[in-house]
């Protein structure tokens, strides 16, 4: 235990303290913390940063927060160093129980660095958050998928990383209201400058709502051959179109809103066709939820077999042509 | 330049197996490897070195059986290992601190390279957690990087964009699998990493005896994927028909 934390609880009425560099997923952790909160009768603190703070914060307050600490950095650009020194000043302040912080790439390098300078414990990734007596567990999965591990804080404060859609935002509750409390942080001298931002390249795909997918690895020769599972998709009335890591992070034939895995999108269609991949656990841990798996693969013995309810050992260059057919009939 | 190459020895969860007894993931007789990002960071520092000179240190947290996959590190191109036993349920906190300390033992270090997260847990908390205890600049996510004298350039995947960061020496950097193919050593290389000493550093002289964890692990369940598994071959025609007549039962079609 850090000497200077006490045992259980925080020293003040804040129990949770919120921060997200993307509003929406904003709006998820509060109606978690929210939730935290008054299992405990305690409040909860949103911390807010940058141009446009102060309307963020009336927005925060209707959708659960008590408090919003604003801090009008001249941060343009996110950057971790700095909002995780904000976040220090914050914490070390009102002294929460808990910290959540949206597990987007900001957040992911965010709360780390954050945890070191508190000496704290962090919990990535964690996709349920709940009371259990004097504690508060967290769970995430582990092992590709394989597992779910239950996670418990040693000491306090404790920070925990919230993917998004793990939890529903609280509607907007006009009527609420908060404290907005504005905050002059000084940001240390930058140990890091950022020289340029560029958008990724996009084709505006939600594969993580989508029905039905048809996804495409390196069974493909060429990318002009994706036409194929274009086609496929098509039939199907499912328009949208997955791919493995390789697709999208290496040879760029889609963008990288395609690309379904640990480190690319996790999906949970009705109905998943895997054309051409082999199955490597990491691409699995991104569809494994789906409902109904379909393979397609000329190896017998690729393991995405394994992983599917229905497959077909063949060359997809010929077993898609009648598929298509097949269920352009059906349709 | 002078660089360390935190890596981790995994159980290789494409093996893995939930016992169906205890619902619990069996671990044990699994085979292990070197997490496969940190081999990325183990090339790219390579390549650096090939550049600018200096020296490269592997430094790992685990168990002693660990020494013989820190060895083909040593095999790519790394000059020497240095292995921390990991205490009994250490936590990133843990784990960070001892790799943090371990820099600081080393001293005249210029860059730290981690891979973007291991591939069992999948959390990227170790390179951010040396950034900040060290209180150097971090850039994570990194698929392009040019070093020079003192000073480091990344271009960084972070998701809906792409972020160039430069800092100054010393500095922390976290690769993706995209940066490079990690190379294959050849046999003579192979031969040679006997040669080269993998210390041995204990958690008394990094300072941290009874350091306690912040996350305890309360359980682990196992998650079992049960799937039809109906494999159609041989006849394409057959098997095409069988599966639009499945899919179609199923109501997807439509």
């Amino acid at each position: 235990m850090p000497r200077d934390w006490p045992k259980r609880a925080f020293w003040g009425d804040i129990m949770v303290v919120v921060y997200s560099d993307l509003k929406r997923n904003g709006f998820e952790l509060l109606s978690k913390a929210r939730e935290l909160a008054d299992k405990r009768g305690n409040k909860v603190c949103a911390v807010v940063i940058g141009k446009d703070a102060g309307t963020q914060a009336q927005e925060y307050i209707q959708r659960g927060a008590d408090m919003v600490i604003v801090t009008g950095s001249s941060m343009e650009h996110f950057n971790a160093e700095d909002v995780s020194d904000i976040l220090e000043v914050v914490v070390k302040e009102e002294r929460p129980e808990i910290v959540l912080i949206a597990s987007t790439k900001d957040g992911k390098e965010l709360a780390p660095r954050l945890a070191s300078k508190l000496d704290a414990g962090c919990i990535s990734d964690a996709n349920k958050i709940y009371v259990d007596g004097d504690s508060i567990l967290a769970e995430r999965v582990v092992y590709s998928g394989n597992g779910i591990a239950v996670e418990q804080f040693g000491s306090f404060p404790g920070i925990i990383t919230v993917p998004g859609k793990a939890f529903d935002p609280l509607p907007i509750d006009p009527g609420r209201t908060g404290e907005v409390v504005n905050r002059d942080i000084v940001l240390k001298q930058q140990r890091s400058s950022i020289v340029d931002v560029q958008k990724m390249v996009s084709e505006g795909v939600n594969v993580e709502e989508a029905e039905k997918i048809v996804s495409c690895g390196r069974g493909f020769k060429k990318s002009d051959d994706l036409k194929l599972i274009e086609e496929l998709a098509r039939v199907m009335n499912g328009n949208t179109l997955g791919c493995s890591r390789p697709i999208a992070a290496d040879l760029k034939w889609l963008s990288e809103d395609h690309w379904v895995g640990l480190s690319g999108h996790k999906v949970k269609p009705k109905l998943y066709i895997a054309c051409g991949i082999s199955g490597q656990i990491q691409h699995v841990a991104g569809m494994r939820d789906s409902g109904i798996i379909v393979a397609i693969n000329k190896d017998a013995d690729a393991p995405i077999f394994n992983s599917a309810d229905y497959g077909i050992v063949g060359d997809l260059y010929q077993v898609i042509p009648k598929l298509i057919e097949a269920i352009r009939q059906k349709m | 330049m002078n660089i360390v190459v935190c890596a981790k020895q995994v159980v290789d969860v494409g093996e893995i197996k939930v016992n169906p007894s205890t619902n619990k993931p069996v671990l044990e007789g699994i085979p292990k490897k070197i997490s496969d990002i940190d081999k990325n960071a183990v090339e790219e520092a390579i390549r650096i070195k090939e550049k600018l000179g200096g020296k490269i240190t592997v430094m790992t947290v685990g168990p002693p059986d660990a020494k013989d996959k820190m060895k083909e590190l040593l095999a790519m191109g790394a000059d020497e290992a240095v292995l921390i036993p990991r205490p009994q349920g250490a936590d990133y906190h843990i784990v960070s601190k001892l790799l943090s300390k371990g820099i600081k033992k080393l001293g005249d270090v210029d860059l730290v390279l981690c891979g973007e997260a291991s591939i069992d847990m999948f959390s990227g908390q170790v390179g951010p957690r040396i950034a900040g205890f060290l209180d150097w600049p971090q850039l994570t996510y990194s698929f392009k990087v040019e070093a020079e004298a003192g000073k480091v350039k990344a271009c960084r995947n972070m998701g809906d964009r792409m972020v160039v960061t430069e800092a100054s020496c010393p500095a922390v950097l976290t690769v993706t699998k995209e940066i490079n193919e990690p190379r294959l050593p050849s046999l003579m290389q192979i031969l040679g990493s006997a040669r080269k000493p993998i210390h041995d550093w204990t958690v008394s002289e990094l300072g941290m005896d009874g350091e306690t964890a912040r996350v305890l692990e309360r359980d682990l369940r196992g998650v079992k994927m049960e799937r039809k598994n109906i494999v159609f071959k041989d006849d394409l025609d057959e098997a095409v028909a069988q599966l639009a007549e499945r899919l179609a039962k199923e109501g997807l079609l439509g």
